[in-house]
């Protein structure tokens, strides 16, 4: 069987003092597609990088069909047949499909026959459950087709292990389930093993066969899919102490006026191409509209214009009835904060302090300043609250705050975007990246603004963050509104076959 | 992966060796290339020492190369706080002297402090144009500010050149072409008995003023914003374009205001001697400095005392004056080179504390009983 049995027995890894995995233990079988679950920082990513050989265990062994081996270098890996596809695209924008696939391979000959070459690529695509332009380049792919590029790249190589780093994060819940599911083919047939890192319960459900949670480095369960369910697997990441937190509480309130109106806006992207395309939508007070769609139809760029990081070609935004561009004034009369995908890149400033950050906002206005002259002991106070109010950890508030971890950075954001009586908030993908813990704070903050009346514009890659938070849900696709629907009676599967753009657009839904 | 217990300190020490470190390596270097050339590299470096710290003479001589390498640096350092990498200043320093030495043709009767300010703002206003140009077309037509800021400064030299050896030549000065002299009642003085020129004084308070700026005031505080991270700017709706362009200007003007005093303190017209490399030499400062105008302070205090010791060198040991030069160049290169290794000592630091903080708890003795203790 080409499949590989691997066995990690109490692996090990220490960074300085920080134990990143002390007791791994990990079984795949042959032929079988494993989860592996874990909060953010469990050791996931480094137990796989362990495996990968981009790092070198500490202690414990690894054990390749029963036989121990010591992984050093990502070339040995390879050579053992371990295969890894990282969370993060490394496709090379400006070659095609072939060129990327050649490349996969490594060693090359110093002349490349292109005939040869091509035939055997043309071959290999036939053997695969997805099928891909040999001539196209990255750019002309959607992000769901440059997934399965990096998948094929790694095929390509006959891996006797597959290791994949949360694959579907950019793919709509249909290309997940066709991704995921020839993976599980493949395995099931006895080609490669599968080991699959998620958050998604729903993809361990529904694609794994064994599942394994790591909790601070060590194994804290193990067992068949079939027999875990959601509840339990979330209990053994989180640790038994402390139980699922509740979802958070929806008032139910008719939606109030209307706050924020975007009318037929258009945007351009970073190439100068048009990204936003007349896009026009409207959110009530005391309500929560979710944007989905598949990344890189325009969420991006229309967030980054809605917030006065980007410019706009036409249309318009108002708020509250009255233009708004996202100038500061504007911002501190109409009360519109935000927060945006990756705080310590879009809303904090690095290399200035956790109480600098916390006073982006209002430095400039009493208590804070007088007359222009800013006074950091206020600052440093209100900062010492926020960080005991919102139980920020970090070394104190004049540590910088690329030095917190992205959860506590954004608390600090939240901290200075909720606390005001925000009227509007402009969000994007706000848990990304986050643990369970600073998840749900930042899902039960959103859900208060909103029971508070605010105004919430949410775009969200996650799916099912959107359902469970949003009260209408709009879905986006070339830059355009294309479907809407109330949260509460969303299909799935219509939302997912209108993200992916299968639908011309139709009559909206009420 | 980063250590899990943050310390600040380590950061600060790296801020403070690494550029010590450089500059000590770049002087290990100089004595290397001074001993090609078959001199002592022993000797080299104490004439370094004395021609810059050795007695109040070369002291002097030294403060007066400091004052405008104050005002050239804080050229380089107020623009990149707000995110901006400009290396123009002796191009606004060129333009400064030249609007000093004009303005009094243009305007007759200029006399005492209200003229003498008059001239200061002029060279200033004109500095400041200069590279708030540089910063104008970085934010409105995207122009890379450091290529743009770098040509403008030849362009500033040749307009200099062309209107001081032509229109505005003075017909007295033969070899040496030369603008019409300040008369005495605008030139600027030198401070008490010593042969230092009141440009001393306004380099520091330059310098003073704008860390005071950049520390205390909401103004500076959103320019730091910016500089930091302009998107994060964006977001909360500073108006990113002005702040870049005042803290060009500003940048612009000090280095304006270098020109003016170096012409009403030291060449009394404006002349080719005026294009002496103090702008370039500032850039140098203002990155050996980290950008902070407080330490721009002391290090143009060192730089000036290498180019005071340049004659001495000269005197002494038959070395040409350039060979300064020569020291500043390889400063240059260690100091950009330096920025590489940025995070590594505090990193080692760290690492090392972590590791003896991982030992400690097993250094404590464990309760033993008693009888056993060795």
């Amino acid at each position: 069987m080409h499949a590989m049995t691997l066995d990690t027995l109490a692996l090990g890894k220490r960074f300085g003092s920080f134990q990143a995995l002390s007791d791994a233990t990990l079984q795949i079988r042959p032929g079988t597609v494993h989860a592996l679950l874990g909060e953010n920082g469990a050791g996931k990513s480094t137990l796989v990088k362990c495996l990968s050989g981009y790092y070198t265990a500490d202690s414990g062994s690894i054990l390749i069909d029963g036989r121990e081996q010591t992984i050093t270098a990502p070339a040995q890996a390879r050579a053992l047949g371990i295969g890894m596809v990282y969370q993060h695209f490394t496709v090379v924008p400006g070659m095609t499909v072939a060129e990327n696939l050649l490349l996969a391979r490594g060693a090359l000959p110093p002349v490349i026959h292109w005939a040869g070459v091509r035939r055997a690529l043309t071959n290999f695509m036939a053997t695969t459950p997805f099928r891909l332009d040999l001539d196209a380049r990255p750019v002309e792919l959607s992000a769901g087709e440059k997934q399965k590029l990096e998948i094929l790249k790694q095929l390509l190589l006959q891996p006797r292990l597959l290791i994949l780093d949360e694959p579907t994060s950019v793919l709509t819940p249909q290309e997940a389930d066709e991704v995921l599911g020839a993976l599980r083919e493949r395995a099931h047939a006895g080609m490669c093993s599968v080991l699959l890192i998620t958050h998604k319960f729903r993809e361990v459900t529904a694609f794994a066969d064994d599942v394994t949670v790591l909790r601070r480095g060590c194994q804290v369960f193990s067992g068949r899919a079939t027999d875990s369910t959601p509840a339990a697997l979330a209990e053994a990441m989180m640790g038994v102490a402390r139980s699922l937190p509740a979802p958070p509480q929806r008032l139910l309130q008719p939606p109030g006026p209307e706050r924020l109106h975007v009318s037929q806006l258009q945007v351009n992207g970073d190439r100068g191409e048009p990204a936003v395309r007349g896009l026009t939508l409207s959110v009530h007070a005391g309500e929560i509209v979710g944007v989905a769609g598949v990344s890189g139809n325009g969420q991006r760029e229309l967030m980054q214009a809605l917030t006065g990081q980007r410019q706009h070609v036409g249309g318009s935004v108002q708020v509250d009835q009255q233009p708004f561009h996202g100038w500061r004034h504007e911002n501190q009369r109409l009360c519109v904060r935000s927060l945006p995908e990756e705080p310590l890149l879009n809303a904090c400033v690095g290399a200035l302090s956790v109480a600098d950050n916390m006073a982006l906002r209002d430095f400039e206005q009493a208590p804070l300043a007088w007359h222009g002259w800013i006074h950091w002991s206020r600052i440093r106070a209100r900062a010492r609250e926020w960080i005991a109010r919102h139980g920020i950890k970090t070394q104190g508030e004049r540590a910088p705050i690329s030095s917190l971890s992205g959860g506590n950075v954004q608390r600090v954001v939240l901290a200075r975007e909720v606390s005001v009586s925000a009227r509007l908030l402009l969000v994007s993908n706000p848990v990304f990246g986050l643990d369970f813990a600073a998840v749900s704070d930042v899902h039960r903050r959103l859900m208060e603004a909103r029971n508070a009346g605010c105004a919430v514009l949410m775009v969200s890659e996650d799916l099912d963050e959107l359902l469970s938070l949003a009260d209408r849900i709009v879905v986006i696709s070339a830059g355009q509104i294309v479907f809407e629907t109330m949260a509460a009676n969303a299909d799935r599967n219509l939302l997912g076959r209108h993200m992916g753009g299968h639908d011309q657009p139709t009559e909206l839904a009420a | 992966m980063p250590s899990t217990v943050v310390r600040l300190w380590p950061h600060r020490i790296e801020a403070l060796v690494l550029p010590l470190l450089a500059l000590v390596t770049a002087l290990l270097l100089f004595g290397l290339f001074v001993t090609i050339g078959d001199h002592s590299a022993s000797q080299a470096w104490q004439l370094l020492f004395l021609g810059a710290f050795g007695d109040a003479f070369s002291w002097q001589n030294t403060l007066q190369r400091a004052a405008p390498l104050m005002l050239t640096g804080l050229c380089v350092a107020l623009p990149a706080r707000a995110g901006l990498v400009v290396i123009g200043g002796e191009g606004a320093l060129v333009l400064g002297g030249l609007a000093a030495a004009v303005l009094p043709q243009m305007v007759p009767g200029l006399g005492g402090a209200s003229g003498k300010l008059a001239l200061l703002l002029a060279a200033a206003v004109s500095g400041g144009s200069w590279i708030a140009l540089a910063g104008w077309m970085r934010q409105a037509r995207g122009v890379n500010e450091t290529i743009s800021s770098l040509l403008l400064s030849y362009l500033a030299i040749a307009l200099f050149k062309h209107l001081v050896e032509g229109p505005l030549r003075d017909p007295a000065s033969l070899n040496k072409p030369s603008t019409l002299p300040l008369g005495d009642a605008l030139q600027i003085g030198s401070i008490g008995t010593y042969d230092v020129h009141w440009g001393l004084a306004w380099g520091l308070s330059a310098c003073l003023v704008s860390a005071v700026w950049l520390a205390f005031t909401t103004h500076g505080f959103a320019t730091r914003i910016v500089g930091g991270n302009a998107r994060t700017a964006r977001l909360i709706g500073l108006p990113t374009q002005t702040l870049v362009i005042t803290a060009c200007a500003v940048g612009g003007a000090c280095a304006g205001l270098a020109g003016g005093i170096e012409v009403m303190a030291v060449h009394t017209a404006a002349n080719a001697a005026l294009i002496s490399g103090f702008g370039y030499t500032g850039i140098l400062v203002s990155f050996v400095a980290r950008h902070r105008p407080l330490a721009v302070i002391p290090v143009a205090i060192l730089f000036g005392g290498f180019g005071a010791a340049g004659s001495l060198l000269q005197r002494r040991m038959g070395l040409p004056d350039a060979s300064v030069q020569v020291l500043l160049g390889f400063s240059f290169v260690l100091i950009l080179a330096s920025d590489g290794l940025q995070g590594r000592i505090a990193g080692a630091l760290n690492r090392w504390l972590d590791q003896r903080e991982a030992r400690r708890p097993s250094a404590t003795p464990p309760i033993t009983p008693p009888g056993t203790a060795a």
